[in-house]
């Protein structure tokens, strides 16, 4: 290997700009203040997307609207049918509509080509919604997209929504307010003739290979009605309705936050704040959600008869687990900070520590949860990049990364193991059963005889 | 409501683009350049997608610096960012190169990049100092990533290239092909004892071995010294018949230095390969290698062997217009009818260039089309009812609805493992490419027999 292309991790430095929004735990050290809610600094190579990313990811999973993307057609192309949010009836979120603008629609604006791309396609798919999202160019062009919704909602009798997602008009973050101001526009719109008392909305929720299902199932079983899921196997109709419910059980550390507390203002539905990740998490979210109707022992009762069920079908699995991983490291690098408090329980739960704990857009509160739950010496970084994130695993000698896909090739190329934890996977990690999975992909990621070949294991020929 | 599309096609929307755009060509280009680090000029999530997208098909880290844009760079110009992100990109990558593209957003405010890259130089106390600025314009809003690759080939020429007395090297600007292509034009080469400066390589960038430590920019690519000397090659070659010596790295060698031009199609098939080793053996004064002689006769052999299963199959291809060109015209070599070559791209000289390749294409019932999406493609599959379909991954959709078998060639391949080490070209990746449709309709005849023969 030649020297100048190799480097040993000493050598990495922080850029200038980013010194804030990376800490290390350490005895009688500074308090936490990561400066996050940040713009990523021009020229890293940061492992965030933008505005139109976050609206998307939010609405995506929405599967009886047409989404279209409105601008050229890179932003289209790359997010057909990306995430893994599965659908029980209509899949039109799964096709990939763009007004693939052209020079000619940069000069003389879109809305024509807007207007006629969402006539014809109302006409042949019939959804019950469409989306249509802004990208960078659009406000530059003066399309006025306000206008030809209005229009187009008129003409067809079916929400016609602006999701004001141009790239650079700040971080993932304002994508999913954007997103949740056209959920907004839906919530309220329906009957909520006929929804039980005993009734919840499942925010925050995405239904990647099927969690929302798992869940969903739980709450049932403990014989509470699912009015909405916001977003997973997501329709119109439930989100319309989605006021009815009594409460808003809330997965997420961002906007859905919001807007749970938007439709407390605004129809008194209070919220409360799960995660479903880990035994630990997963059955909180029952026990608390039935603490909410307190007139209903029998919920209570059920809950608990769920969680014990469950851990008791899944528990000598995970113990086989926990012997081969204990006292392995794990780096965790993921979008939003919700799940990295849950990730680092759940690792906990099959004896592995965490030496890394990033996210891509959590905020001030969250990184001093983190610094809470963390042993020392773990490293807490916001907005983190390919570089710094190769840095702190080589450093820190971690046998896994959790990420995403732009994270798994830093993983595999260092001899690391790898759970993929983003949208994109096709395994569920949520629920009890989910931990299984989860667990079980750890396991054979971390186990795996292919490390004894890497360089870093000393697999020198 | 339904998933299906129904009669009624919506045709001004894109659906299910079967394309991608400008700066994704550009970033895989330069991706390509020894110690060059890819740096879009827009928002954010141009470098990400694009990122997420090539490292699902590559399975390698593909870092894609951004000038990451915010509501005041919109409004005052994307200068000061720009700046700012390559002095971190230096500072961070340590680069012998930043390859900068634009994307529609850095075009549409109109950006003057030359400029600022000017000013920037200035500042920094001259070029000396500072790694080699390639620069490419690639709106997102004009072509496809095909233009964006060959932008940024023809830029890295521009920017390096120098003038000279003549030298014994032979420019091969290969295309947007597989890592394990590029490998065996190089190992061509190497046996024909021809020098030679093969861009964008990025054989061993994108399909490389693991880390021992950590890489600030993985090893591979072509050296910008290399590239300096292609103005004074004595030949350049360049694959792609769509490709305009306006736009091509070799028509700008031609004009600037004359470097004569070969333009060739993709070498698929017997008679393209033919074409590119007997213009090897034409430039070098040296026979085809025996080696190469042995893998064109095991390929004819081949092709005796296995003509009986695919006569007369009709095939559905689509991809790039060059790809598709190429594909098509080896299909006929073995009597397989390829009853619509189908692109995202827009040349305009798709039909042409493919009459060329295969004369015999209207009596045939070829259908050629430029600028569909894959709605348009599977409503055509519905009339044309294909045997198979010849594509990358995006065809799956298309593929799973109608019960058809898809073999999977070219760029991206998301659904399989191993498409950065898929051959297509020579004789050898003809022979590849032969085994795979052969099995293929094998395969199909197998499944679909209830007597489960197990002799095919």
């Amino acid at each position: 290997m030649k020297g100048k292309e190799v480097m040993d991790t000493q050598n990495i430095s922080l850029l200038e700009g980013r010194e804030k929004q990376v800490y290390e735990k350490k005895a009688g050290g500074a308090e936490v203040d990561i400066a996050c809610d940040k713009t990523s600094l021009s020229g890293s190579v940061s492992q965030r997307a933008c505005v139109f990313c976050g609206s998307r990811v939010v609405l995506y999973p929405v599967a009886d609207a047409i989404h279209i993307v409105h601008g050229p057609i890179g932003c289209a192309a790359y997010t057909w049918d990306i995430r893994g949010a599965v659908s029980s009836g209509p899949e039109l979120h799964r096709l990939s509509f763009s007004t693939d603008l052209q020079e000619m629609d940069v000069i003389y604006g879109g809305e024509k080509k807007l207007y006629k791309s969402l006539i014809e396609l109302i006409d042949q798919y019939q959804p019950n919604a469409t989306f249509i999202y802004s990208t960078c160019i659009i406000g530059l062009i003066g399309d006025d997209i306000e206008a030809v919704c209005n229009k187009v909602a008129k003409e067809k009798g079916i929400p016609v929504l602006p999701v004001h997602s141009e790239g650079f008009k700040g971080t993932k973050k304002d994508g999913y307010k954007a997103a949740c101001h056209a959920l907004m526009k839906l919530i309220g719109q329906g009957s909520t003739e006929g929804i039980s008392k005993y009734s919840i909305n499942i925010l925050g929720e995405f239904n990647l290979a099927g969690e929302a299902w798992i869940i969903r199932e739980y709450y049932e079983r403990m014989g509470i009605e699912v009015v909405a899921t916001m977003t997973g196997d997501g329709r119109i109709d439930a989100i319309r309705r989605s006021h009815g419910a009594s409460l808003n059980v809330v997965q997420c550390s961002g906007w859905m936050t919001t807007l749970a507390k938007e439709m407390e203002e605004k129809y008194g539905i209070p919220f409360i704040r799960v995660s479903y990740f880990g035994f630990e998490d997963m059955s909180k979210s029952l026990y608390d959600v039935a603490q909410h109707f307190p007139d209903r022992p029998d919920i209570m009762e059920k809950a608990k008869e769920i969680v014990r069920e469950e851990i008791t079908k899944y528990y000598p699995e995970m113990q086989k687990f926990k012997a081969a991983l204990a006292g392995r490291k794990a780096a965790i690098y993921v979008g939003g900070a919700f799940k990295t408090f849950s990730l680092i329980k759940a690792l906990r739960t099959i004896g592995m520590s965490v030496v890394l704990a990033g996210s891509q857009t959590g905020n001030k509160d969250d990184y001093r949860a983190l610094k809470e739950m963390c042993d020392e010496g773990t490293v807490i970084v916001d907005d983190s990049n390919p570089v710094e994130l190769s840095k702190f695993i080589l450093e820190k000698e971690a046998d896994l990364l959790i990420g995403g896909v732009k994270e798994r090739p830093i993983a595999f190329k260092l001899g690391v193991g790898f759970c993929d934890h983003n949208h994109e996977r096709k395994i569920p990690l949520a629920g009890f059963i989910g931990m299984y999975y989860f667990a079980k992909e750890v396991y054979e990621s971390v186990m795996s005889p292919v490390w004894q070949f890497a360089p870093r294991k000393g697999g020198k020929r | 409501m339904t998933t299906n599309a129904s009669s009624m096609t919506a045709k001004t929307a894109t659906q299910n683009a079967c394309k991608l755009c400008n700066p994704l060509g550009a970033c895989l280009a330069f991706r390509g350049i020894e110690q060059c680090v890819p740096f879009l000029h827009g928002s954010q999530g141009c470098a990400t997608y694009i990122r997420r997208y090539l490292i699902s098909h590559y399975k390698e880290p593909i870092d894609i610096a951004s000038s990451n844009f915010n509501e005041e760079t919109a409004v005052f110009g994307g200068s000061h960012n720009l700046k700012l992100g390559l002095k971190n990109v230096s500072q961070q990558y340590k680069p012998r190169v930043i390859g900068i593209a634009t994307t529609c957003l850095s075009e549409t405010i109109g950006d003057d990049v030359p400029m600022i890259l000017k000013e920037y130089e200035a500042i920094m106390g001259g070029a000396a100092n500072l790694p080699v600025m390639i620069f490419a314009s690639t709106p997102s809003y004009s072509g496809t990533h095909i233009d964006g690759f060959h932008a940024a080939v023809r830029s890295a020429v521009k920017t390096l290239a120098t003038g000279g007395a003549k030298k014994n090297l032979v420019n091969l600007f290969s295309g947007m092909i597989s890592p394990a292509d590029i490998r065996y034009l190089k190992e061509i080469l190497t046996d024909f004892g021809m020098p030679f400066m093969l861009l964008p390589d990025y054989s061993q960038m994108l399909d490389g071995g693991p880390w021992g430590e950590y890489h600030r920019i993985p090893p591979g690519g072509t050296p910008t010294s290399t590239i300096a000397d292609s103005g004074c090659a004595s030949t350049s070659i360049e694959f792609g018949s769509t490709l305009e010596a306006s736009k091509s790295a070799a028509g700008y060698l031609e004009a600037q230095f004359g470097v004569p031009r070969h333009n060739l199609p993709l070498p698929i098939g017997i008679k393209a390969s033919d074409r590119f080793f007997g213009l090897l053996e034409e430039l070098t004064g040296m026979q085809m290698p025996e080696k190469y002689e042995d893998e064109r006769r095991r390929l004819v052999d081949a092709y005796s062997d296995g003509h009986k299963y695919v006569f007369g199959r009709k095939a559905i291809l689509y991809g790039e217009e060059d790809l598709v060109i190429s594909m098509a015209a080896f299909l006929r070599e073995i009597g397989v009818v390829p009853v619509l070559c189908a692109s995202g791209g827009k040349s305009g000289l798709m039909r042409q260039r493919l009459k060329e390749l295969v004369p015999d294409m209207e009596e045939t019932g070829i259908e050629a089309r430029e600028g569909v999406d894959f709605v348009d493609i599977e409503h055509e599959a519905e009339r044309l009812k294909p045997d198979f379909l010849i594509g990358n991954s995006k065809g799956f959709t298309m593929s799973k609805k109608h019960d058809l078998p898809l073999i999977r060639v070219g760029f991206p391949i998301h659904d399989r493992f191993g498409g950065q080490r898929l051959h297509h070209l020579g004789y050898r990746g003809t022979q590849e490419l032969f085994d795979r449709i052969v099995n293929t309709v094998i395969e199909e005849r197998q499944k679909s027999s209830p007597i489960g023969y197990t002799y095919m």
